[in-house]
């Protein structure tokens, strides 16, 4: 289980990595969506892979960490994806404002092909 | 005594609150200002007055502020004799500065910045005397710099003026530097920042190795700040500033703080021969190099300033001896010089006032039409020549005794050369007092001048007169006027070690005296010779016209801020971003490969688990669909889009299987609406179809080497991710959420009693964030304007005639309004369970935004707002002021801020619900995110119907933008 997480962390990330090196906008954003799920898995990974065990308690009750999953990476990461979210909109409207400044999608601002 | 807390400290501060009044005040309210300036530089010296029999007595009077006690940063306020005479000369020449300008700035001139840099200027030299802290000191001495910088920049319409505040702050500011780092040296010797304890540590010092550097740094600090040379070019540049600025900063103050320091760290550093060496050096070639090239100027204030220059290097000189009896000379003529360089700047900037212009070329015969003024210049030219019964004459002359007795002892070239360099110098000095003198206001009447000369206003002169019946008065009686006061200066500095000293106008017919007549006598005899070259007017310096410091200091500065940096730029920069994530990419692996390398990079030791075939076949398909979404991306937009939606429910179902609902919740969310936006997006980006067979071979390896790059950092990563997998976990914090979500936090979703209750404050700044892009890109898009070529109506939505075409998703559209009410529903179930089972504010807010935007999307922008209007703003700020709010509800109760209280409600049959405060500050969330999300999408899609409202006017053959 865990060699087939780390092999879809490493294609995932390496798949954004090439896309964030590309000239066009759209594949940049693309790539870094691509590269915030490695990110977001990874940091989950954290908290390894216990199945069945959700960090919701019985009430009344003191959890005990061996028997459920780790919250810390899940907040953290539920805190990540927002965030991503946020920024990928960011990202878009930047784009869209260049594209309607310099007339291509070039991630350098050129208006034609490289 | 505490009385004199409250003295030094209002000595210091009060020069501050003046300049933040005078800033304020209005344009033209220039008696105002000068009382307020004025007022306070009297109040200033009344507060060192009333201080002065405390100190004339012996004590050091001390104000401790503490500020940083362990790091032994203290506000410290010290004066003792020397301080304070040094402080009495600041704020009592600033008063009659203040005077002064009140009549030499024109009505146009924007007073109030220059009375509000004039005060603080004087704060900031107060600060500097009066610092019992070597670090405050440095503090204060920086801004002096800037003070002046914005002083000498005054008149910024003036290029010079520019030219001359940038030089002056480009090499005391450098100098500050390195003072900063000398006194760091200093106080890592001592142990110690504090004034007193650094001067009773002369001798550890003196023999600790670092003493050279300490010595070195601090030296480059203090001489470039009184203009020494090398770096005296910056004083005659910064005579581009108003006059009373020069006659404050260029005589008595700025240019004093280099000696001051000097004079005040003489006990600790001076003693030795690289003391000697580097300060009695410099002093003496300043000293000539001042003198010699004064006599040369043709500008009155230039001939000022390179005298200035030749007495701060006098001044440095006699620092350098090492002798008690010198440091006497050098503090009595530190106090004498501003005396008569300040009036004589005075009236240069009177005549500059009355006639025009400042060239002695043009002026002549002033003794006439201003005889006053006249009288006065006199007077205080002959005490910058040395004339006895003034008070140069008497500093003078202890320099020469200095200057003789300095040979007896040690014997080296410089010692022999003293006598001499001290005669010629002051034969030099003689020479350009009189070309002041006599070029200006004697010789035949002249009516080339731009103005017809006359006296000044009475009260221009007053400054004047006052400092000139100073000179005459210290050098006619030195020991009934100046004395004590020098005493007590001299005493503070010296303690025990003061020698016998006396000031008296007649020691009888000695050396001194000899070496005195002979250089009035040489003077004369040297400007007479000089006539004929004077008179010819030719612009520079004999014999040094290749040595101009400024024009060096412009092909260093040219070569440094342009130059070299455009090289360097050229060599190691690029303004593509491609390359530079490039960069960014490798250095990350790099630097995780070094961080790694210690310890090397393998498979932990824990078992593996079981591989469960239904993972493998969903990561197989997420693994294929983010390298089809990596190959798609640039021909392909929707395909690349929708594989990298598969990428994102992988993800989702991942987080399900392995026990995250709350995060699998938020990631299908998250992925409905980035899905949404980026659709939005896809409308405006150029059309781009693939051409087969493209790229040369440069774009082939091109692409492959990003290809190979990408391959290395994703290789690397799974191989971070396995070892890290495979290694026991280590005991983190979460037992402590676990074991405390319910009976402190009152939830039983440990994940969202994290978010909104132990780690609230986090969260509180994380929707900020979230409000804050929304804002921006409500902000980008109101400035939006689209390519031309995707204006038009999209090809998809137009029929055959290629108008636009208004039905589509009939029945999805049905269904999409029948489900609004139903996400609503379900929104609010999230949002109020959220505490004790998966969902909560970021899933809920989410989720009712899809409710806004399915509506959107089925019966378009206009359709929906005229039925509904959302008002994002207004929910954004409802949120956070909620959530902000719950917070701060805490402090009612004398709780920290954020501290939440809960309890259940019993609702009957619907159930026990939560009702924590926490559920408010979830409820804050829910607002804030929906709000956020809301606008993001309802800007974007805006955009359509804008462009096209917009498009028809764009057809027109007008050239708008």
């Amino acid at each position: 289980m865990e060699f087939i997480l780390a092999l879809s962390i490493g294609v995932l990330g390496g798949s954004g990595v090439w896309l964030v090196m590309r000239p066009r906008t759209f594949q940049v954003i693309i790539g870094l969506s691509l590269l915030s799920y490695a990110v977001n898995l990874f940091i989950f990974s954290m908290g390894r892979f216990p199945i069945g065990a959700p960090p919701v308690l019985e009430p009344g009750t003191a959890g005990d960490p061996a028997h459920f999953a780790d919250p810390v990476p899940q907040a953290l990461v539920l805190t990540a994806i927002v965030i991503g979210f946020a920024t990928t909109a960011l990202f878009l409207v930047v784009m869209l404002a260049s594209r309607g400044l310099t007339g291509g999608d070039h991630v350098d601002g050129r208006g034609r092909d490289e | 005594m505490p009385s004199h807390d409250l003295f030094l400290a209002t000595a210091v501060a009060l020069p501050f609150l003046g300049a933040l009044i005078a800033a304020l005040l209005p344009s033209n309210a220039r008696n105002l200002e000068a009382w307020l300036a004025g007022g306070v530089a009297l109040a200033v010296l009344l507060m060192v007055w009333l201080c002065y029999p405390a100190v004339a007595a012996g004590q050091v009077l001390r104000t401790e502020i503490p500020w940083v006690p362990t790091l032994g940063l203290d506000l410290v306020l010290r004066m003792d004799g020397f301080a304070s005479v040094f402080a009495a000369m600041v704020a009592g020449i600033g008063f009659l500065v203040v005077l002064y300008a009140r009549y030499y700035m024109a009505p146009e001139d924007p007073v109030p910045r220059f009375f509000a840099f004039l005060l603080a200027f004087m704060g900031a030299m107060m600060g500097l005397v009066l610092s019992g802290n070597l670090i405050q000191l440095v503090f204060f001495w920086e801004l002096t710099s800037l003070f002046s910088f914005l002083l000498i920049g005054y008149w910024q319409h003036s290029a010079a003026a520019r030219d001359g505040a940038r030089m002056a702050l480009t090499v005391t500011a450098t100098g500050g530097l390195a003072l900063f780092a000398g006194v760091l040296v200093l106080g890592h010797i001592v142990g110690s920042y504090d004034l007193d304890r650094v001067l009773a540590s002369g001798d550890r010092v003196r023999e600790h190795p670092l003493y050279l550097l300490a010595l070195g740094l601090i030296l480059a600090g203090a001489l470039t700040k009184s203009a020494q040379f090398p770096f005296h070019f910056w004083l005659p540049q910064a005579m581009a500033a108003p006059t009373p600025v020069s006659a404050y900063l260029h005589s008595a103050t700025l240019v004093k703080a280099g000696i001051f320091l000097m004079a005040r760290l003489w006990p600790v550093l001076a003693g030795t021969d690289a003391w000697f060496w580097t300060v009695g050096t410099a002093g003496l070639a300043t000293l000539l190099l001042g003198a010699y090239v004064a006599i040369f100027q043709h500008d009155m204030k230039g001939l000022l300033a390179y005298s200035t220059i030749s007495h701060l290097g006098l001044i440095t000189l006699l620092l350098g001896l090492n002798s008690e009896l010198a440091m006497v000379a050098a503090i009595f003529h530190t106090l004498n010089h501003a005396t008569f360089k300040a009036s004589l700047f005075m009236a240069a900037g009177i005549i500059d006032h009355e006639t025009g212009t400042r060239d002695i070329r043009r002026l002549s015969g002033l003794n006439r039409s201003m005889p006053f003024t006249a009288r006065l210049a006199l007077v205080a030219a002959a005490a910058m020549a040395g004339v006895p019964l003034l008070n140069g004459f008497i500093s003078k002359e202890m320099f020469f005794t200095e200057a003789l007795t300095a040979t007896t002892g040690t014997f080296t070239l410089l010692h022999a050369a003293l006598p001499i360099a001290a005669t010629i110098a002051s034969i030099f000095a003689v020479t350009y007092s009189l070309r002041f003198v006599h070029g200006a206001f004697f010789g035949p009447d002249t009516d080339a001048l731009p103005k017809t000369p006359h006296e000044p206003p009475q009260w221009m002169r007053v400054p004047v007169e006052v400092l000139v019946f100073g000179c005459m008065v210290v050098g006619i009686l030195p020991a009934a006027t100046i004395g004590p006061f020098l005493d007590v200066a001299v005493r503070s500095v010296l303690g025990g070690a003061t020698p016998e000293y006396s000031l008296a106008v007649w020691h009888g017919f000695n050396l001194p005296l000899i070496m005195s007549l002979g250089a009035l006598a040489g003077g004369v005899l040297l400007y007479l010779l000089l006539q004929r070259h004077l008179n010819a007017g030719v612009e520079g310096t004999p014999l040094l016209e290749r040595w101009d410091g400024r024009r060096i200091f412009d092909d260093v500065m040219v070569f440094l801020s342009w130059r070299f940096a455009r090289t360097l730029e050229r060599l190691l920069g690029t303004r593509r971003l491609q390359m530079q994530l490039r960069l960014l990419v490798i250095l990350g692996f790099v630097a995780a490969a070094w961080a790694l390398s210690p310890h090397g990079l393998r498979p932990g030791p824990v078992a593996m688990t079981g591989i469960d075939p239904a993972i493998a076949i969903i990561w197989a398909v997420g693994a294929a669909c983010a390298i089809g979404a990596a190959y798609q991306a640039k021909y392909h937009r929707l395909a690349a889009l929708i594989l990298l939606g598969g990428v994102g429910l992988v993800t989702c179902m991942t987080f399900i299987w392995f026990s995250a609902p709350d995060l699998a919740l938020t990631q299908l969310l998250v992925e409905v609406v980035t899905t949404v936006l980026l659709l939005l997006g896809l409308r405006w980006l150029p059309r781009r179809i693939e051409s087969r067979g493209a790229g040369d071979l440069r774009a082939r390896l091109r692409r492959w080497r990003d290809i190979i790059i990408a391959a290395v950092a994703g290789a690397g990563l799974s191989a971070l991710s396995y070892a890290t997998m495979t290694r026991a976990s280590p005991d983190g914090i979460s037992r402590f959420f676990l074991e405390r979500a319910y009976s402190e936090g009152g939830g039983t979703n440990v994940v969202n009693v994290i978010l909104v209750d132990f780690r609230g404050f986090d969260t509180l700044g994380e929707i900020v964030v979230v409000g804050v892009v929304a804002l921006t890109v409500f902000a980008l898009l109101r400035r939006f304007r689209p390519a031309r070529e995707s204006i038009e109506v999209p090809e998809q939505q137009r029929d055959e005639e290629g108008s636009r075409d208004g039905d589509w998703l009939m029945i999805p559209a049905v269904i999409m309004r029948l489900l609004f009410p139903a996400i609503g529903v379900i929104a609010i179930y999230l949002l109020l369970r959220g505490h004790d089972l998966p969902g909560g504010g970021f899933v809920a807010g989410l989720t009712f935004s899809v409710a806004i935007i399915l509506q959107y999307m089925a019966g378009g922008a206009r359709w929906v707002e005229d039925r509904l209007r959302v008002h994002p703003l207004r929910w954004m700020a409802a949120g956070l002021l909620l959530a902000a709010g719950t917070g701060i509800g805490a402090a009612v109760f004398g709780r920290p801020f954020l501290t939440s209280f809960f309890a259940y409600a019993d609702l009957g049959w619907l159930g026990k619900l939560p009702m924590a405060s926490a559920m408010a500050f979830d409820i804050g969330v829910f607002a804030l995110v929906f709000g956020a999300t809301v606008l993001i999408l309802i800007a974007i899609a805006h955009q359509s119907v804008r462009s096209q409202r917009a498009a028809p006017r764009l057809e027109q053959p007008a050239g708008d933008a």
